[in-house]
């Protein structure tokens, strides 16, 4: 239980950090991918009785691979779902050849976060750091080119290379993650938890901490309750992170309104360039 | 054939003018989209890059960002032909969308502007939001700072990115088609902004537009570019039924309308006659200072 806890909120730190720079990107769908394809590694992986975590990691860092090379030749939606595809294809084949998989399967979808042993911790708290220092390490280009890519562009920031960096960050996020949440729930933690954070914080720090902080509670939250109510984590995961991106939106709308109607009041030199209605923004 | 633009007048003789274009052409899958395009901005001009669409301007604007290579001809930023990349050179892009959730404030935005494209987190300085504060205050941009980029208006953003874009004191600031979706109010406030801040900062500024009129009243000089040939000179040089029949390659006649210009294809014109023009070319549109 002490292990679900800690492992479970640093799954929680990686997935709120990179699923900030998956929503600002709008790469939801690389993030469901590369999850969801690094399951055939796994499922290879039982099937050769091999390391888990080495056919998860294989198989992640070949959808990156993938999506990115296909991605400059096609639409990115149409190399992502190829790329999705063909690793599925393989996951059901090696599947297949197991004795048991049922089970397996289940848990590499679902993850089994009440089940972390204390030999996953050294991996994921490793994997964690490494994927820790990368989006630091790209933290501005990834924001500029987020905003605007030709902006990144015209600053010399390789699109194609920058991309792929990126996506190699969602590999190594979902390599740790899979094995304790599963692939089904790291998506979701990867997109909730950040949507919600940028409706609430307007500015790119404090929605990045922000949504660390929401995903770790959404866990947390979800450990309690299944552990508590005997139900399966992974429904308390997706149900909190699209709770979260409901309050958020709710927010986000609050606000929206309310900025119109300063915006309509009388205003003291009657035009757009009074204060009062650019102050009621309030973007922070 | 188009002659290389002198600097202008208040440029002192001897420097190098802050952006030269000599002779480019360019070809773009198998297509020639510019030919011999010459033309030269001092610091503290502004020019109009006027053309229709698919006439070469953002291909000539990409060629002085140095993202697509010419296949023939130099460019020079501040009388130096820049490696890959044209590091003296702002750019504001053409027909953005920014997202409104986008948690990003124009402020933000414009630090990017310094380091955007460094590795690593940037630590927050004194000096580093002084020179945030001033490039908004320069743009008139202070009293939306604060508010998410994506919520902001057409004409706010485009003075966000002109923020952006100028916060490293380039030499030289190019803007795709950045009038293309204001309203009329927002349009002279941007051109307007342009003119001052080229004056002010000593930016030769480059605008590309497929409307000249709104540019008119700002303007130094135009480049005008058709099937991608450009005529460059005074307004009152290159606008005329002459110097544009020419380009064309069939007659267009110009017309003046209470301070607006009109350009229309003349009778008997005909698109697409590049033809006639690569004959005829060499006489009418050498453009004298």
């Amino acid at each position: 239980m002490v292990n679900a806890w800690t492992v479970g909120g640093i799954v929680a730190v990686i997935a709120g950090l990179v699923g900030f720079f998956v929503v600002l990107r709008g790469s939801a769908f690389a993030a469901h991918a590369v999850p969801n394809g690094s399951f055939a590694g796994a499922a290879g992986a039982v099937w050769l009785n091999i390391n888990v975590l080495a056919g998860l990691g294989a198989f992640a860092l070949l959808g990156a691979a993938g999506i990115g090379w296909l991605g400059h030749r096609d639409r990115q939606d149409v190399a992502t779902a190829l790329t999705l595809v063909l690793l599925l294809g393989l996951g059901a084949l090696f599947l297949s050849f197991t004795a048991e998989s049922a089970p397996a399967a289940y848990s590499l979808l679902f993850g089994e976060i009440l089940g972390v042993s204390n030999n996953q911790l050294v991996p994921t708290l490793g994997l964690a750091a490494g994927c820790v220092a990368l989006i630091a390490f790209l933290y501005r280009p990834l924001l500029l080119s987020s905003v605007l890519s030709e902006l990144g562009e015209v600053r010399g920031i390789p699109r194609q290379a920058l991309e792929l960096a990126f996506l190699a960050c969602i590999a190594l996020a979902t390599t740790m993650t899979v094995p304790v949440v599963g692939t089904t729930l790291i998506f979701s933690l990867m997109i909730g938890a950040p949507a919600a954070a940028r409706s609430f914080a307007g500015t790119p720090g404090r929605a990045l901490v922000l949504s660390v902080a929401i995903a770790v509670a959404i866990v947390w939250l979800a450990i309690a309750a299944a552990y508590q109510l005997d139900l399966p984590v992974g429904f308390f995961v997706g149900v909190l992170s699209g709770a979260a991106y409901a309050i958020g939106r709710a927010w986000a709308a609050w606000r929206g309104s309310s900025a119109r109607r300063s915006a309509r009041l009388p205003a003291s030199d009657g035009g757009p360039n009074d204060p009062a209605s650019a102050g009621a923004f309030g973007g922070s | 054939m188009t002659q290389i633009a002198p600097v202008s007048a208040d440029a002192s003789p001897g420097t190098a003018p802050a952006l030269a274009v000599e002779h480019v052409g360019a070809v773009l899958g198998g297509r020639q989209v510019l030919h011999d395009v010459s033309f030269a901005l001092g610091a503290g001009e502004l020019a109009g890059l006027i053309g229709s669409n698919g006439a070469g301007k953002t291909t000539l604007l990409r060629v002085i960002l140095g993202l697509q290579a010419q296949s023939v001809g130099v460019v020079r930023i501040g009388g130096q032909a820049p490696g890959r990349r044209a590091s003296g050179v702002g750019y504001v892009p053409q027909k953005f969308e920014l997202d409104p959730d986008l948690p990003v404030r124009a402020r933000d935005l414009v630090a990017l502007g310094i380091d955007g494209n460094r590795f690593g987190i940037p630590l927050p300085s004194r000096r580093r939001r002084e020179l945030v504060q001033a490039m908004l205050r320069a743009v008139d941009a202070e009293r939306f700072a604060d508010a998410r980029v994506g919520e902001l208006s057409g004409g706010e953003q485009q003075r966000v990115l002109i923020a952006h874009a100028l916060i490293q004191r380039p030499r030289v600031l190019l803007l795709d088609e950045p009038l293309a979706s204001l309203d009329l109010r927002s349009e002279h406030e941007v051109v307007a902004l342009l003119a001052r801040l080229a004056r002010e900062q000593r930016i030769a500024v480059l605008i590309s537009a497929h409307d000249v009129n709104p540019l008119l009243p700002a303007m130094d000089r135009v480049v005008y570019l058709a099937g991608g040939r450009a005529a460059v000179g005074r307004t009152d040089e290159v606008i005329r039924a002459e110097v544009l029949s020419e380009l064309y390659g069939h007659h267009v006649d110009v017309l003046h309308l209470h301070g607006r210009v009109i350009v229309v294809a003349g009778p008997g014109g005909e698109q697409g006659s590049d033809l006639t023009l690569a004959h005829a070319h060499g006489t009418d549109l050498e453009v004298s200072p």
